[in-house]
């Protein structure tokens, strides 16, 4: 087992479901953070089995948004001194802009570049959203 | 001030659609009256796609209300061809029309549109989105056989799996008070599963069967619709199922004296034609049902008062 320091302050996001941190990472464009970032796959864990965790050396204001389409599961905890001081419980978002795109080959958004397409929650238990356009359900 | 659209039946609540429907039997009942309500006006009508019949049914509302239309039925000759987009486009036309009617085949552009025009936009179709003028002249098309839409068994038969604008239509006919369905499609064509919990949600009672000869004797309208060779995969089974239900004279037999029978055409096979003559087939009037109930959402969108009742 790799052997990563205790975080002094940043950011930890615990129990993502094993094989969607890479998503998380990259949908949070943290390989454009300069601080130190960990991504850890398939660490074995009690509740789940195996799952994925983040560590961001740094305090960012994380995309929630992003986080709970992808994953609503996962725990973020903000560490300040090497102390935790809070934990944020994830809940999809009852309506999503700029995340999301819509992929009916037959919608309107897919021929002409639109700004800001919305997108509103369908089902909360699978994430899924219809887009404003033409209603045809997407996930992240 | 916020221009009013038709992008949806959903726009507009049970009662707006009363309305309208109300106003639509006014104006067939004296058609004079309402030939010059829309004068100075002048309605855009961009079909970036061919539909002759839906263009002609707005194209002749519009000049029976004393309006004028300007416009294209074939893409490449507008501005499109030119790479304009349509957010461009509908903010220009706003400019100089008052009213927008809007055929493309992406879905969602007439929404698109109506976010960019500085007029109302009305929705002619947008690909297998949603095509609201059908859902209202079918509603048109009821209540000028039956009293008022309410209490209602209503029979839908054929594809019902891939017909969009049936979904519309049923979920529309959903909201009115006390009406029931009857799905009568093969196993392959039933239903989707988003139309019925949403009937399930509002607490709509409905049942599927695949039997037309069992069902038609409880029904008061039977909707009639056609299975789309585009549909299938493969011809196998576009040639099984197309003949599953057609509508024939010894069917008929079994419906109720006040059946009516509606189809938004053009037919396939789906009806024969000996039932044409059946004075409960009601599918050749629903055209101009589509004219009348086009010339009140004109009317209504552009808020002119009816002078009749003033
Ligand atoms: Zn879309």
């Amino acid at each position: 087992m790799i052997n990563v320091s205790k975080l002094k302050k940043g950011i930890v996001i615990d129990h993502i479901t094993a094989g969607k941190g890479y998503k998380i990472f990259r949908q949070l464009n943290l390989d454009e953070l300069d601080a130190v970032v960990v991504l850890m796959r398939n660490v074995d864990s009690a509740k789940k089995g195996k799952k994925d965790l983040i560590k961001i050396e740094t305090d960012l204001q994380i995309n929630f948004d992003v986080l709970a389409l992808i994953d609503p599961g996962v725990t973020v905890t903000y560490v300040l001194d090497g102390e935790k001081v809070k934990k944020v419980k994830l809940t999809p978002p009852n309506e999503v802009i700029d995340i999301l795109s819509c992929k009916n080959p037959r919608c309107i958004t897919n021929q002409e570049h639109i700004e800001h397409v919305h997108f509103r929650l369908v089902n909360a238990e699978k994430k899924l959203y219809a887009c404003e356009f033409c209603d045809a359900q997407t996930s992240l | 001030m916020e221009s009013r659209h038709l992008l949806q039946p959903s726009d507009f609540s049970i009662a707006e659609i009363n309305d309208m429907l109300r106003l639509a039997k006014r104006i067939i009942q004296n058609p004079i009256a309402y030939s010059e309500v829309c004068k100075g006006k002048v309605l855009a009508s961009l079909f970036y796609e061919p539909s002759t019949r839906t263009k002609f049914s707005f194209d002749t509302a519009m000049l029976r209300l004393g309006g004028q239309v300007i416009g294209f039925s074939d893409p490449t000759t507008s501005s499109t061809a030119k790479g304009e987009t349509v957010a461009d486009s509908a903010l220009t036309i706003s400019k100089y029309a008052d009213i927008i009617v809007v055929r493309h085949p992406k879905e969602g552009t007439a929404r698109l549109m109506s976010k960019h025009a500085e007029c109302p936009v009305i929705n002619a179709g947008d690909g297998g989105h949603m095509h609201p003028t059908q859902t209202l002249t079918d509603l048109l098309t009821i209540v000028s056989y039956k009293p008022e839409i309410k209490d209602l068994t209503v029979g839908v038969c054929g594809d019902l799996k891939f017909g969009r604008t049936i979904h519309s239509l049923v979920t529309c006919l959903a909201r009115f008070e006390n009406i029931r369905f009857v799905f009568i499609s093969p196993d392959e064509l039933k239903m989707p599963v988003y139309v019925k919990d949403e009937l399930n949600k509002m607490g709509v009672e409905y049942t599927e069967t695949s039997s037309l000869d069992e069902s038609i004797g409880s029904l008061d309208i039977l909707y009639m619709s056609r299975v789309q060779r585009e549909r299938f995969i493969s011809e196998e089974d576009y040639l099984r199922l197309k003949d599953y239900f057609i509508l024939t004279k010894e069917k008929m037999k079994h419906a109720k004296e006040d059946m009516i029978v509606m189809h938004p055409l053009p037919r396939v096979n789906e009806i024969a034609t000996e039932v044409d003559s059946d004075p409960r087939a009601v599918y050749f009037h629903q055209v101009k049902y589509g004219m009348y109930v086009r010339m009140a959402l004109i009317m209504t969108l552009l808020g002119i008062k009816d002078p009749l009742c003033e």
